[in-house]
C-alpha cells in the first residue's frame, strides 16, 4: 500500500486501516490526568471501536497544539509523566488497535544518553508501538528517524498540510508509511463545529496517490466523520474532542471512560455511514463491486 | 577612510545551506514548510542579490529612520581603568534604543517586498516588540505582538510603546508567561495565517532561513565596527565582546570578524544566580545556554538548549529579561563547538555592577543585557589584549525600575546610593 519498496509486507497500521475500513483513529495525551487513567481510557477507546490509537507523549513546548491539548500536556507533565513511565504504561497495554506515539522531536532525540533517535525507536518497538508521528518533523529532517523506524519495523507517519503541494507533496507521499495524516485546516489542533473546506480540497488533491489517508485537526462529531469519509478519506483522526471529555470529567477513578467509549462509537458509526454513502455514490455511477463492510 | 583590510563579501558556506555544522535545520510543522521556502527564496533575491534595490532601500531607511551608522566610541575612563584601549559600539543610539531595529526594519521591509499583508512577532522584554511595532508603523503594515503575561506585567512601558505605535499586543497565559511561550504562540498564529502573514522572529533563532536572515540584517554592526576600529585605532582589535541571549546582537557584532583569526570573539551569557539546572523542578537559575546547554531541538532548530535529561525545556532566568531564553542561535552553537567563539558568563550581581560602572564612568546607561558584556570586561580584561571592542547593544532606560529594585536588595560595589530617591 505504501510504496513499491515496502509493499510486500503490510504493516500493522495499514492492516488495521484496511480491515475495518473506514478507520477511526483516536488520540489522547498519556498521563492526562494520570498514567493509571490513561490505561483505562485507552481500553475504553479500544472497546469503542478505535482502529488505531495515538498516545501523546507530553513535551513542554507543543507548538502544533491548540489550547485543549496544551492543557492536557500540562496536566500530564504536572502528573510526572516521563518517557520512561510512558513506555512502562505501553508495556502493560493490551489492545486490539495498534498504538502509535505522537510526540515532538526533542523528546525522541533525548531518550538515550546522547542526542540520538535510535534508543527511543528501539524502546518503542520493544513496548509494542506500531508507529510514530512527529508534528515538528517535516520530511526534510526525517532521514535519521525514518532509518531507525525502518530498522525496527515501525511506521513513520507524515503530516500533509493544506499548504503542501507540488514537488514536496510528491516527495512526502512517496515516503509515507502507515497512512498520510491529512491536516484538515491551517493552524493548530482543536475541536471545531464544522468540517473545513480545505479538507475537501486536500482530499481531491491527494486522490491520485494510492496511500491510505486519514484526516485530523478539528474533527469532533460523528457527522464530521461521515462527511470526511464520504469525501474520500480512509480514516478520521479525533483528539481534542476526546481530551475535552477527559478534562470535563476531572480526576477520580477514570471517570471519563464511559464517555470516551460512547464518543468513539459515535465517531465510528459516523465513519461507517460516510463509507456507505460513498459506496452508494459509486454504485450510482457505475456497477460498483460489493462493499467491503459487513 | 584610511587603509583598511576588508573581507571578501562571499562566504565559504552557501547561504542556502540549512545548517551550521550539526546545528540549525527546519524542525517545524509541515504547514510552515512552504512559507519557509518562500522566505528562503525572498532572502536570496532581495537580501543577497539586492533585487529591486531592496538592500539599498533598507540601508537608506536605517540611515534616515534608524540613525545609522552608530559611532564606535573610545571609552576614555574605562580604557584607563583597565589599562588598555576600550572601544564601545554604540547600538544604544539606534532608533528605539537598541540594535533590535536593524532586524525588525529589515524583515518588515522584506515582508512588504514579498507581498505579505500582516506582521506578527514575539517579544520577551518588549524590545523586539517595540522595534517591530515601530518598523511596521513606519512601513504601514498591520502588526500584532505576542508577549507572555508575566512580561506584560513587568514591562508595562514597552506594552504602551507598542500600542502607541498602533500594534495589537496579545498576552500569552501559557506556562511561565515569558519569551518561550510567546514564541510558541506566535508560531501557532503563523501556522494558521501563514499565507498572508510574515513572522518577524526577533533573534538568530528559529528554522532556516531565519538565523541567516536575521544575522545578515544585524551584521551591519560588525561591518561598521570593523571599518571604524581600523580607521580610529589603525588596526583590527584583539578581541570583540558581546552579550548573548538568543544571539542577534552577538552574531551581528561578530559576523564580519569571524574570518579574522587574530580577533578573539567572546559571547557573554547570563550566569543568573547559579549555573546549575534543577532537574526535578525543570528550572535553570541562568540563561547560559552556550556554556552549559546540551544539543536538542527547540523552536525549529537544532541548537544548544537548557533542558532536562528527558528533553523538557527548562525555565531560564536572568535579571536581564532580554537574555532570559533557554535556547540560542544555531550559528553560535556551531561557532562555539568549532572554537571560533568563546562562551563566558557573568552573573546577575556582576552585570548590575557593570550597569552602574558604565553609568558612573562614561555617562552611558547601558541595557542590562549589554551590562553582561561590560561585566565580562571587568572580570576578564587581562585576557582580552590591548585593543577591545565591546558592543553596547542597547540603552538602559527601560531597566531603571528593575535596577533600582535589585540594587536595594543586593550589596553592589559599583552602585551609587539609590536611597537618595526615597523621600
Amino acid at each position: 500500500m505504501s510504496g513499491e519498496q515496502t509493499a510486500a509486507i503490510e504493516s500493522d497500521i495499514e492492516a488495521a486501516i484496511r480491515e475495518d475500513h473506514p478507520a477511526l483513529i483516536t488520540y489522547i495525551t498519556a498521563g492526562d490526568p494520570s498514567l493509571e487513567d490513561t490505561k483505562e481510557y485507552v481500553e475504553a477507546l479500544d472497546c469503542g471501536g478505535s482502529d488505531l490509537i495515538e498516545l501523546g507523549l507530553p513535551f513542554s513546548e507543543p507548538i502544533a497544539e491548540g489550547p485543549t491539548i496544551q492543557a492536557a500536556i500540562n496536566r500530564a507533565l504536572d502528573a510526572g509523566t516521563t518517557p520512561a513511565r510512558f513506555f512502562e504504561l505501553v508495556d502493560e497495554l493490551e489492545t486490539d488497535a495498534p498504538l502509535l506515539v505522537m510526540t515532538y522531536y526533542n523528546m525522541i532525540l533525548q531518550y538515550g544518553s546522547e542526542p540520538d533517535v535510535r534508543p527511543f525507536v528501539e524502546r518503542a518497538a520493544d513496548a509494542g508501538l506500531s508507529g510514530i508521528i512527529v508534528p515538528d518533523l517535516p520530511a526534510e529532517e526525517a532521514d535519521p528517524l525514518r532509518d531507525a523506524c525502518d530498522e525496527h519495523g515501525l511506521d513513520l507517519v507524515f503530516i500533509v498540510a493544506p499548504t503542501t503541494a507540488g514537488e514536496r507533496l510528491d516527495r512526502i507521499m512517496s515516503q509515507v508509511s502507515g497512512f498520510a495524516y491529512v491536516q484538515a485546516r491551517l493552524g493548530t489542533t482543536g475541536a471545531r463545529a464544522d468540517v473545513s473546506n480545505a479538507t475537501h480540497d486536500s482530499l481531491t488533491r491527494l486522490s491520485a496517490y494510492d496511500v491510505p489517508k486519514a484526516v485530523g485537526f478539528g474533527v469532533s462529531e460523528g457527522d464530521h466523520a461521515a462527511e470526511i469519509i464520504e469525501a474520500g478519506a480512509d480514516g478520521v483522526i479525533v483528539g481534542s474532542a476526546l481530551v475535552d471529555l477527559i478534562a470535563e470529567h476531572g480526576t477520580g477513578d477514570a471517570p471519563a471512560a464511559d464517555a470516551l467509549e460512547s464518543k468513539a462509537r459515535e465517531l465510528k458509526r459516523g465513519a461507517r455511514r460516510g463509507g456507505e454513502q460513498r459506496n452508494g455514490h459509486e454504485q450510482g455511477r457505475e456497477e460498483a463491486p460489493e462493499p467491503e463492510q459487513p | 577612510m584610511s587603509e583598511t583590510e576588508s573581507n571578501p563579501p562571499a562566504e565559504d558556506e552557501p547561504n542556502r545551506e540549512r545548517t551550521f555544522g550539526d546545528y540549525g535545520g527546519q524542525y517545524v510543522p509541515e504547514a510552515l514548510m512552504p512559507a519557509l521556502q518562500e522566505l528562503e527564496d525572498a532572502y536570496q533575491r532581495y537580501v543577497l542579490d539586492n533585487e529591486d534595490g531592496f538592500m539599498d532601500e533598507f540601508r537608506e531607511r536605517m540611515r534616515d529612520f534608524g540613525g545609522r551608522p552608530t559611532p564606535l566610541q573610545r571609552a576614555d575612563r574605562l580604557s584607563k581603568r583597565y589599562d588598555r584601549e576600550i572601544y564601545l559600539k554604540r547600538e544604544d543610539l539606534v532608533h528605539g534604543g537598541a540594535h533590535k531595529l536593524n532586524n525588525a526594519l529589515g524583515q518588515v521591509l522584506l515582508a512588504k517586498y514579498m507581498g505579505k499583508e500582516r506582521i506578527i512577532a514575539e517579544t520577551g522584554a518588549g524590545q523586539h516588540g517595540t522595534a517591530t511595532a515601530m518598523a511596521a508603523t513606519h512601513l504601514d503594515m498591520p502588526c500584532e505582538i505576542y508577549m507572555g503575561r508575566t512580561d506584560v506585567n513587568r514591562q508595562r512601558p514597552n506594552v504602551y510603546r507598542m500600542r502607541m505605535n498602533g500594534a495589537e499586543v496579545n498576552p500569552v497565559d501559557a506556562g511561565s508567561g515569558t519569551l518561550k511561550e510567546a514564541i510558541n504562540e506566535t508560531m501557532r498564529d503563523w501556522a494558521t495565517t501563514v499565507e498572508r502573514t510574515h513572522y518577524v522572529i526577533g533573534s538568530i533563532v528559529g528554522p532556516h532561513p531565519f538565523p541567516r536572515l536575521v544575522r545578515d540584517f544585524q551584521s551591519v554592526i560588525s561591518a561598521e565596527a570593523r571599518d571604524q576600529i581600523q580607521e580610529q585605532a589603525g588596526r583590527l582589535p584583539d578581541s570583540v565582546v558581546a552579550c548573548a541571549g538568543g544571539g542577534s546582537n552577538t552574531m551581528g557584532t561578530f559576523h564580519e570578524f569571524v574570518p579574522d583569526s587574530s580577533v578573539d570573539l567572546y559571547a557573554v551569557e547570563a550566569g543568573g544566580s547559579s549555573l546549575e539546572i534543577d532537574q526535578d523542578e525543570g528550572l535553570a537559575p541562568n540563561s547560559a545556554t552556550l556554556s552549559t546547554g546540551t544539543d536538542g531541538v527547540l523552536h525549529g532548530a537544532m541548537t544548544k538548549l537548557l533542558q532536562t535529561t528527558d528533553g523538557q525545556i527548562v525555565e531560564s532566568h536572568s535579571v536581564s529579561a532580554g537574555l532570559d531564553y533557554a535556547g540560542v542561535g544555531p550559528e553560535l552553537s556551531h561557532l562555539v563547538d568549532t572554537g571560533r567563539v568563546t562562551p563566558a558568563s557573568v552573573d546577575d550581581d556582576a552585570a548590575l555592577n557593570a550597569f552602574h560602572r558604565l553609568s558612573n564612568l562614561e555617562g552611558i546607561i547601558p541595557a542590562l543585557e549589554s551590562s553582561h558584556a561590560l561585566g565580562f570586561l571587568e572580570e576578564a580584561h587581562e585576557e582580552l589584549g590591548d585593543l577591545v571592542v565591546v558592543n553596547v547593544s542597547g540603552r538602559g532606560d527601560k531597566d531603571l525600575e528593575t535596577v533600582l529594585e535589585e540594587t536595594e536588595n543586593r550589596d553592589l560595589d559599583a552602585a551609587p546610593d539609590v536611597e537618595v530617591f526615597d523621600t
